[in-house]
């Protein structure tokens, strides 16, 4: 063994250790095996736990697209009450929609910041993606309320109650975002960036740009095209 | 880099290795700024041809629909980090597996019940069928 190859086992002593070899995360890329490919070696934790929660976040946008294709099969069941489009605020939806494309990028943001091990801005980022969220909420709940205000209730019509059921649970999904995301906060503070709570802050980036994509087929299914017909 | 992250023991030293060179955090923004930018396009797009004559009204819908996957694309992409990766070829192949079942209940439901209403006799929601029917 040359001299050289001595100096590289202590540069990188993880190199012989056989459970280090193949977990491609923080190795710089030294060798060319895919992790998780057999030949690779097993994937490292982090893609293993993105993974899992990843097939949950499918699960729940099946679970979306029941309701979605209830409501759109409920189109025109007005029962003689309110449609949709005489009582939808575009201005209203827009702004929600700002928020939340907002709030998706926020996150984002945070998510490099944590990369980064900054607490100061992880926590900027994350309190602005919740402002956000939060604000997504009030305009919600606003929209709700004069809608039932205006003799739109779930119990008017079917078309209504499909409406307020894939609506709602979005809503029941950004509520559960931010109290999630109030406890990654707390615990990037208090816990620092130990693995774990980055794999969460993973997960958490995850299920909220998730929100924004349901929103994505949200805007464009129950209010555009409700309008648009 | 301060050293409480690392405190769990050599054996996670590797794992909570941070990539936090200027270069990484740059790109990093930029990526997320142009996923940003394109998704406000798309966004701003979509509400604004609902209400201009720029597209046949007709085709207004399949326009929207197609600004919308455009723009889930978009998200997934820049912001959940979909690539083409080996590491991500479970997560592309589950969710091809997810779109398909969403293709097949939304696809579907319409379908069937857009069958189902053909064949249903004419009916006004708010009059009740009278007897002699």
């Amino acid at each position: 063994m040359s001299a050289t190859e001595a100096l590289r086992r202590t540069a990188h002593p993880h190199d012989l250790d056989p459970y280090k070899v193949g977990h491609g995360h923080g190795d710089g890329g030294r060798h060319d095996f895919a992790t998780g490919q057999g030949e690779g070696g097993p994937a490292s934790k982090e893609v293993i736990v993105g993974y899992g929660f990843w097939l949950f976040l499918l699960s729940d946008i099946v679970l979306f697209s029941c309701l979605f294709a209830a409501h759109a099969v409920l189109q025109t069941a007005t029962a003689g009450g309110p449609t949709g489009p005489q009582l939808f605020d575009p201005f209203s939806i827009a702004l929600e929609t700002a928020c939340l494309l907002t709030s998706s990028f926020t996150c984002g943001l945070s998510a490099v910041a944590a990369g980064a091990r900054n607490q100061l801005w992880t926590q900027v980022f994350l309190f602005i993606t919740g402002v956000l969220g939060l604000s997504f909420l009030l305009l919600e709940a606003h929209d709700f309320a004069s809608m039932v205000a205006q003799g739109a209730s779930p119990q008017r019509s079917a078309f209504w109650s499909s409406f307020f059921a894939v609506v709602g649970c979005h809503g029941a999904h950004v509520t559960v975002g931010l109290l999630w995301l109030g406890t990654m906060m707390a615990q990037v503070f208090f816990k620092g960036f130990r693995p774990a709570i980055l794999r969460r802050l993973l997960c958490f980036n995850l299920f909220w740009h998730m929100l924004d994509i349901i929103w994505v087929a949200l805007f464009t299914i129950v209010y555009l095209i409700g309008e648009g017909r | 880099m301060t050293d409480q992250h690392n405190g769990g023991g050599g054996g996670n030293a590797v794992e909570v290795e941070p990539d936090f060179t200027e270069h990484s955090v740059h790109e990093g923004v930029l990526g997320y700024l142009m996923g940003f930018a394109l998704a406000a396009l798309l966004t701003v797009a979509s509400f604004y041809i609902l209400h201009t004559d720029l597209i046949w009204g007709p085709g207004i819908v399949v326009m929207l629909v197609v600004l919308a996957i455009a723009q889930i694309g978009v998200h997934l992409v820049f912001f959940m980090h979909l690539t083409t990766a080996p590491d991500n070829t479970n997560n592309v192949l589950a969710l091809a597996f997810g779109v398909l079942i969403v293709a097949l209940i939304i696809i579907g439901s319409i379908w069937i019940m857009d069958h189902l209403n053909d064949r249903m006799m004419p009916m006004s929601p708010t009059t009740q069928m009278s007897p002699s029917m």
